[in-house]
């Protein structure tokens, strides 16, 4: 679209609008905040260049087609949900959500065939529609840490928790880029109480679903549901890599330093019993609960108390771990049962499951899923990512140009702008560079092939 | 592969020794008898139904390399070494044929022949085993040099992460990391290959490899992992290719030959399933909480009772009992209600239908592509992985001591008889344990052992049914 459509859009649906009044605290999410939203301020051709891989028709060796084989689904008002929809371009699917103004946006994979047409092919008897390439994804949720969280639990998340999150996206970011290599990654926040990952390297995206069940499980650590005390149980006799350096450049600090400020692990006799039951040997329970049942400090503050008793606890380990394999790393277990990412790991293992786009709205919450900054995730405050409310009234009271294809610095001050610019620059830019450089030279060696083939 | 029916037969040219495994890339150019393609299947469909017994008894690795060796040497053994190779791939062959006609068939043959060719490439010693890799011609190299150097306290990090002693090898690069590293006592090996991760994904999953910028370490000793993804790649694609043939020409074309004989040797060698239920298991809705108690395996009591009491569960446990009940004889519309029942105590009926319904009906076959799913077996069982707030698995393996103990102790379990069942768990023979239980609940032997919960219920309705005939159980 060229900047004079925008701009003549953006002005019908400004005369169509309703007048809004300053919003009550409790109506932040509703369908006329939903159409002023896809009405002016989705980002629908960053979203559609993200998702065509540089496929934009403009090289020869492009799949003009490709765009159109992805699957996205929609949740309408009412729950009624619709999926296997697909899109040619970029205009029919801003007016498919334009028509629909759906709650939620998924992603699906890229298919075989244009999934809107997949009937069509199922008369052939073999499976034909099937998927071809999917990024992939990690879904962290805040509720998996219930457990571990004194703070908050359910649906809730504060300031004291939300680092769980910020330590869970350094851990697998570092070994998403240095282990596997992956460099083209986007995290965004759910909305609510949890980050996404996205990771869209074009070897990323053919994984086949058992590659991907495998780094799933590469990553996962915590096995505890009600059922089992131990939840963490690190065997052998090291830690593997992985986990040696997550523990040292990111879990150990976390536990000694915030999380102690934050949830006070061991000041009461509820928490601090749920620690002993992780140390599978009774004696050493014993001799810990007998010091810290009888300890009088109550001029220390809770912070103060849990450190200590930490330190105590280390250093009776310390000194008994030869007691049994299972004591070895007791430590580290305790550090990894309450740090350590849990990752749901259903959502990573199939090509087909969808997942939320980024840029929707939640409904329950109104605030926008907007893409994390991995390198600087400890700026990032959940309870400061703007709300529809806000951004409406950001429009009403005219302050900034909406015009979210501006790429001029005015898009920098506006509250949603800042999150597209850093989409772009950050993730969507390099990404492109780097696939139609793939695009370039996978087409000439087919070029090349055909040449061959033809010479004699 | 050409079949004749004369005596004379031409030997293969190739001299074969001992230590290969053949690829089955190509249909070798041999002539086989009629008579020999049927018994030579024949032979081979002994051993592969012999690993699936092994597996669906839960044997771990190395006690599937005895069986597969036992096997092979009861069944496939031949004095003359060309002779023993030449039923080998001609087996192979006839059988693919035979198996590639539908998927269930396909995925079968699929497994068995890949965990075939793992404990039979297990059985080589390294020289062997590094002759079959060069056989598949992959490109991976052995990390040498300076580059072996700077990963190496890295590479021993992961050997000790797997708590095993390594025995030190000797390496002639570099004699001084050897002192170091054998004082410690867990070396690191001679030998590494740098892959890219995806072609080990079982060692990938494990944190069995050191992984650095997309490329995974892999150990001489951890070649198995590398060749079983590659071998069934291939035969997956090849299985493939077999039955479009199958489909265009063998079949008409052998109608009067070959075609009998392949269609009568797929019918005899797959397990029961479970998935059609006989008369013994025909449960209503009246009799399903009695049932429970009376012959439900633990697994099942659990995720039943559990049900019960927080009129919920989450996706894994619905699937595993869910299919679990259907192969008990629980009709799509009975299961249905039950659902429905339970679930909307919680969540309410309108949002059972909206959510769950779809699910139930998705698990009989009515719905997306119309899969009619089988029961989980407890190999599946067993391996899952129940996460915060499931309940599915088995308790065997996935529940803390006291927590079987107690589970135990509700179904009745003497001490004494708990001893024995805790044993075995502590030995990591899950089903052995559940095996044990029921002995001890019904009052009888279980010779051929438990390797699936329905199982479980037919034989103990069976046993139930034969004390009081006439009264539900």
């Amino acid at each position: 679209m060229t900047r004079e459509e925008i701009e003549s859009r953006e002005d019908e649906s400004m005369m169509d609008a309703p007048q809004i009044n300053k919003p009550k605290p409790e109506e932040f999410f509703n369908v006329n905040y939903l159409r002023i939203y896809y009405g002016n301020l989705f980002p629908y051709s960053d979203i559609h260049k993200w998702l065509s891989y540089g496929h934009d028709g403009k090289h020869p060796g492009c799949d003009e087609y490709y765009f159109g084989r992805r699957e996205f689904s929609f949740t309408l008002e009412n729950d009624v949900y619709l999926r296997y929809k697909s899109f040619k371009n970029a205009s029919s699917m801003e007016d498919a959500i334009r028509s629909h103004f759906p709650y939620k946006i998924d992603i699906g994979a890229v298919y075989s065939v244009d999934p809107d047409k997949r009937h069509a092919y199922s008369q052939t008897g073999s499976n034909v529609f099937t998927p071809v390439e999917r990024e992939l994804v990690f879904d962290i949720d805040i509720t998996d840490y219930d457990d571990v969280r004194y703070c908050c639990s359910g649906a809730d998340v504060c300031s004291k928790c939300w680092p769980l999150m910020t330590v869970a996206i350094k851990v697998i970011h570092t070994s998403l880029t240095e282990d596997f290599g992956f460099k083209h990654i986007l995290w965004v926040f759910s909305g609510r109480r949890g980050v996404h990952c996205w990771v869209c390297d074009p070897k990323a995206r053919r994984m086949t679903n058992e590659q991907r069940s495998a780094v799933a499980e590469y990553f996962r650590v915590y096995k505890g549901n009600e059922n089992n005390a131990r939840k963490v149980a690190l065997m052998g006799y090291s830690l593997h890599p992985f986990l040696a350096r997550s523990y040292v450049d990111y879990l150990k600090g976390f536990f000694e330093g915030e999380l102690q400020a934050t949830q006070s692990i061991f000041s009461t006799k509820d928490k601090y019993e749920k620690i002993l039951a992780m140390i599978s040997d009774e004696d050493i329970q014993s001799e810990l609960r007998g010091k810290w049942e009888n300890s009088a400090r109550s001029s220390l503050s809770e912070e103060a108390i849990s450190l200590v008793r930490w330190e105590q606890l280390k250093n009776t380990l310390q000194s008994k771990k030869h007691k049994a394999p299972t004591l070895r790393m007791c430590v580290e277990e305790i550090v990894f049962t309450f740090t350590y990412p849990r990752i749901d790991l259903e959502v990573s293992k199939q090509m087909n499951h969808l997942l939320k786009a980024p840029f929707c709205v939640h409904p329950k919450t109104g605030r926008v899923c907007v893409p994390i900054d991995p390198n600087n995730c400890d700026e990032f405050d959940p309870l400061a990512v703007p709300t529809l409310s806000q951004l409406i009234e950001e429009i009403n009271s005219g302050g900034s140009r909406m015009d979210v294809d501006d790429d001029s610095d005015d898009s920098d001050t506006s509250l949603l702008g800042k999150s597209v610019k850093f989409f772009r620059s950050s993730f969507l830019e390099p990404l492109l560079k780097s696939c139609k450089e793939e695009i370039e030279s996978s087409y000439k060696t087919k070029i090349g092939k055909s040449k061959d083939s033809l010479s004699w | 592969m050409e079949v004749i029916r004369s005596q004379k037969r031409t030997a293969s040219n190739d001299v074969v020794s001992n230590p290969k495994i053949p690829l089955y890339l190509t249909a070798p150019p041999l002539e086989v008898r009629l008579e020999e393609f049927e018994l030579f299947a024949i032979d081979r469909l002994r051993v592969l139904k012999g690993v699936s017994d092994g597996l669906a008894r839960g044997k771990n690795p190395k006690e599937m390399d005895d069986v597969v060796d036992a096997l092979w040497k009861e069944h496939m053994r031949h004095s003359d070494a060309s002779e023993m190779l030449n039923k080998d791939i001609i087996s192979h062959f006839v059988i693919r044929l035979v198996y590639c006609r539908s998927d269930e068939l396909k995925k079968w043959f699929l497994s068995m022949e890949t965990a075939l060719f793992r404990h039979r490439f297990r059985l080589r010693n390294f020289e062997a085993q590094r002759a079959i890799v060069g056989e598949f011609g992959l490109p991976y190299k052995a990390v040498t040099g300076a580059e072996l150097e700077s990963l190496k306290e890295r590479l021993g990090q992961v050997v000790r992460s797997l708590g095993q002693i390594s025995p030190s090898v000797v390496n002639d690069i570099c004699c001084v990391s050897v002192c170091f590293f054998s004082f410690l006592s867990f070396a690191v090996e001679a030998v590494y290959y740098k892959v890219p991760f995806e072609e080990v994904p079982d060692l990938v999953a494990g944190r069995r490899v050191l992984i650095q910028k997309g490329h995974a370490f892999v150990a001489g000793s951890q070649l198995v992992s590398l060749v079983v993804t590659q071998f069934r790649s291939h035969i997956s694609k090849a299985l493939i290719l077999t039955n479009r043939k199958w489909m265009t020409t063998i079949r008409e074309r052998e109608k009067d030959r070959l075609t009998p004989i392949v269609e009568a040797l797929s019918t005899t060698y797959v397990g029961p399933d479970y998935s059609q239920s006989n008369d013994y298991a025909d449960i209503s809705l009246k009799d399903i909480d009695q049932v429970s108690k009376s012959s439900f395996p633990l697994c099942m009591r659990h995720l039943f009772e559990k049900l019960r009491e927080d009129h919920h569960l989450k996706h894994g446990g619905r699937m595993q009992l869910g299919l679990f009940l259907k192969g008990v004889g629980l009709k799509l519309d009975d299961a249905l209600a039950f659902w429905r029942a339970e679930f909307s105590k919680k969540v309410g009926s309108e949002r059972f239908d909206k959510e769950y319904a779809y699910g139930i009906r998705h698990n009989y076959g009515k719905e997306g592509k119309r899969t009619d799913y089988t029961p989980y077996a407890c190999q599946k069982i067993i391996s899952s992985a129940p996460g915060v707030g499931d309940h599915h698995g088995c308790p065997y393996r996935h529940f803390s001591e006291d927590n079987l103990r107690a589970a135990l102790g509700r179904m009745g379990l003497s001490s004494r008889g708990m001893e024995d069942v805790m044993d075995k768990v502590r030995n990591k023979h899950y089903q052995l344990a559940c095996t044990l239980t029921f002995e001890a609940v019904y009052g009888t032997s279980c010779d051929v052992g438990i390797n699936h919960p329905n199982q479980y219920f037919e034989e103990s309705q069976k046993i139930l049914k034969s004390k009081t005939p006439a009264a539900p159980v």
